[in-house]
């Protein structure tokens, strides 16, 4: 494989403690050399990014987005899911298990992964928790393990039944993988298709309570407290997509009591509230839903205290004529691998002063911690040659028309982005050119 | 109020798409078109299309904007959920194109999915006349109410402003949450200066209620509500949309029921009004019904009136031109 030589940005990497002028030489599909500028002026490179005035930082890790590959590919493909992830940045995605059928085998995982589907990043996968995420009978963790599993979660619908999250959390525990939980008491949330509150009561429709999100998530932490004292194990919760200050209230004294509780606050989640319903538009729809203004607020103070982990988009593309429907019958969901670091810089780094290090920490060294991805989510030399090259203080704003994914179901369409991505290089290869 | 080009003129999607102006000149087009000779009123909408897209049962929003809609001339198409390609699947989307391309250049829908009207003006760039949303809203049934109220306060029914309902106070009693009718209700007649109280049990009318806007209160003793109101709205208990909600009916009845006693003892000269259907014996005792206050059967006469209006102002006519949206 050829050299990749960038030039004249400012490395950020956290993990490697870098943030200052550097050159990067990427060979072979690992990081080969990061120096003082002018060091490596002589290398001879098949290809040359002039990153003057931009950042260069490890490529963006997403651990939740939705591929809709097998079973839903008028929504989204694995290539087509993979070409926005890189378009937004990110080097390596997580995909979700809900595809169909429910990825929860050896052979479904391993169809997944496999090269011929086209991925245009770095690809994992979270297998299912349960058979056909049904909550019953637990997936065969090992075997799954051993085929490249990153985690295990039943995401959008929940494990429910305490003994069988006890025992995904043990299973997990010992093949040393996390369970990665979507928060929802679904017994508490039927019929309803947006946050509780008085825009749902205005609207006329019923409401998710914070209740709902937070009991699962107190179970859960419960759950880690037993298992640590009965078995002697250290089972890891990630816990997905958190929207409500409760929620994240919980998270913040498990981690204090020392529980090994990781999570995600997803990008609509800090930027937008239920009021962004608006007229019933449904792109507005998700699960969790938007919150209330004291929710958002609590999630962007929960990211500049350092309580959430990592921004994860829960990507989640759906075809038009389903976004087309009547507000409770549409289905949940948005798209976002394009507009996450521009809102993430736009809101959390302009708005809130987070440091651009902490931005990136957040969405790609934090991440790749989560799901323990060795050499990915730094510019440490010797890791994989993944790397993001963007300008932090371009203004733009967003065009749905423009995306890569095969669906334009975001919110955002003409929403104000902050840092716009000018490369994405994965491996070695570069995937994206601004 | 201005609400996006997303949606053509003469829509009605929620009693906060009109301005008090707007309220003011629907009630005078109301009056107007009552007191026109009735073939004079068969021209004014001669050979235009309406067609009722109905997705609920219904009894007088439905004969009511029909009959509206043929006293002005209209061809008039009726849609409904049990005997057309919806039962098919067909999505609202697609039956409203159907609609459009059928000639259809207003369509009146009823839908038991909250913001469903949103999707049929966006979709179709028609009119549309909200019937009733879900949960949502009745725009039609409120400014029916309104000119119900007002004509039995003896008061201006022809033009408002934002002081005619000056201390009126009106309690709706019931199951607010389920209820178009209060929400509809609620926005518009604080608008007019009026006070809003609502009274119900905590299961039916959670305190998320007051975010209704201001001029809206909740009072939980029905008594006490009712002590300080001109108007009793009640409402029926909507067993369709309870979804496992549990109620005791016996201790229901015993505290919110609106009954002669209650009414004599509270409020005796308080204008009775109810959307319909009523269900007599539970939220309302039938003599009450039937009584000098009731104002029941007027509010159904005055639907017919005040749909009238809102066809032609639909329709692009009756001067609303004027106006500005």
């Amino acid at each position: 494989m050829s050299n990749v030589l960038i030039l004249n940005g400012r490395a950020i990497d956290t993990a490697s403690g870098v943030d200052d002028a550097r050159d990067v030489l990427l060979r072979d599909g690992r990081i080969a050399a990061v120096e003082s500028p002018g060091t490596l002026k002589g290398v001879a490179a098949a290809e040359t990014i002039d990153a003057a005035g931009m950042i260069v930082a490890p490529g963006l890790v997403d651990v939740h987005v939705h591929l809709r590959e097998p079973g839903q590919t008028y929504k989204e493909t694995i290539a087509t899911g993979t070409a926005a992830a890189a378009a937004g940045g990110f080097t390596t995605v997580v995909a979700m298990p809900n595809t169909v059928p429910v990825n929860d085998s050896v052979a479904g995982l391993q169809w997944m992964l496999d090269a011929a589907r086209g991925s245009v990043v770095k690809l994992f996968a979270m297998p299912a928790v349960t058979v056909g995420s049904m909550g019953g009978e637990l997936t065969d963790f090992d075997a799954l393990c051993k085929a490249g599993a990153v985690g295990f979660t039943d995401d959008g619908k929940p494990v429910l039944e305490d003994h069988v999250m006890r025992a995904a959390l043990v299973a997990a525990a010992r093949a040393g993988v996390p369970v990665s939980q979507h928060a929802e008491d679904t017994r508490l949330t039927g019929g309803c298709s947006m946050n509780a509150g008085p825009v749902a009561f205005r609207l006329g429709l019923r409401g998710m309570t914070v209740e709902a999100e937070a009991r699962i998530v107190e179970r859960d932490i419960r759950l880690l407290r037993e298992i640590e004292k009965a078995e002697g194990l250290r089972p890891h919760l990630h816990v997905q997509h958190v929207s409500t200050a409760r929620a994240m209230e919980a998270i913040r004294q498990a981690k204090r009591e020392g529980l090994h509780v990781t999570c995600e606050v997803a990008p609509h989640h800090f930027t937008l509230t239920d009021e962004a319903i608006g007229d019933y538009d449904t792109h507005a729809k998700m699960n969790p839903p938007l919150r209330a203004e004291a929710d958002r607020a609590a999630m962007v103070a929960a990211l500049v205290d350092g309580t959430v982990d990592c921004i994860a988009t829960d990507h989640a593309p759906h075809a038009a004529y389903e976004k087309e429907q009547e507000f409770e019958r549409a289905p949940n969901g948005i798209t976002g691998l394009e507009t996450s670091l521009g809102l993430a810089l736009r809101v959390l780094h302009k708005g809130h002063g987070m440091p651009l290090a902490r931005v990136i920490q957040l969405m790609s060294t934090s991440p790749a911690g989560i799901v323990k991805l060795d050499g990915r989510g730094t510019l440490r030399v010797g890791s994989f040659a993944d790397v993001v090259i963007f300008d932090a203080a371009a203004q733009w704003n967003f065009d749905v028309a423009k995306t890569r994914s095969k669906s334009r179901n975001s919110p955002f369409d003409g929403a104000a982005m902050l840092g716009r991505v000018m490369a994405t290089v994965c491996e070695g290869r570069v995937v994206y050119r601004g | 109020m201005v609400r996006s080009s997303k949606y053509a003129a003469g829509c009605l999607l929620s009693v906060a798409d009109l301005s008090v102006a707007e309220v003011s000149a629907v009630l005078g087009l109301t009056g107007q078109l009552e007191t026109t000779p009735r073939a004079e009123r068969a021209q004014i909408l001669a050979g235009r299309r309406i067609a009722l897209l109905f997705y609920e049962s219904s009894t007088r929003t439905r004969t009511s904007f029909e009959l509206a809609a043929k006293s002005l001339g209209a061809t008039t198409t009726l849609v409904s959920d049990k005997s057309s390609s919806i039962e098919k699947g067909e999505s609202l989307k697609d039956t409203g194109l159907t609609l459009r391309a059928l000639g259809a250049e207003c369509i009146i829908l009823r839908h038991p999915a909250s913001g469903a009207p949103f999707l049929l003006a966006r979709e179709t760039g028609l009119p549309v006349l909200n019937a009733g949303d879900g949960m949502h809203e009745h725009p039609s049934q409120a400014l029916l109410d309104l000119r119900t109220i007002l004509t039995r306060l003896g008061l201006n029914a022809s033009r408002v402003d934002t002081d005619s309902l000056r201390g009126v106070t009106v309690v709706i009693t019931g199951d607010i949450l389920h209820s178009r009718v209060a929400r509809s209700n609620a926005m518009l007649l604080p608008r007019l200066g009026a006070k809003v109280l609502l009274c119900g049990p905590e299961k039916l009318l959670p305190e998320d209620a007051l975010g209704l806007g201001d001029g809206v209160e909740i009072v939980r003793d029905f008594d006490a509500a009712l002590q300080r109101s001109q108007v009793a709205m009640m409402l029926r208990i909507q067993k369709e949309r309870l979804a496992g909600l549990e109620l005791d009916l016996g201790d229901y009845i015993t505290r919110y029921q609106l009954n002669g006693e209650r009414l004599a003892a509270r409020a005796p000269k308080a204008l009775v009004m109810h959307p319909g259907p009523m269900i007599r014996g539970l939220e309302i005792a039938g003599d009450v019904a039937d009584g000098p206050n009731s104002a029941i059967e007027e509010q159904v006469s005055n639907g017919l009136a005040v749909r009238s209006a809102l066809l032609v102002r639909a329709m692009g006519l009756g001067g609303f031109e004027s106006v500005t949206v």
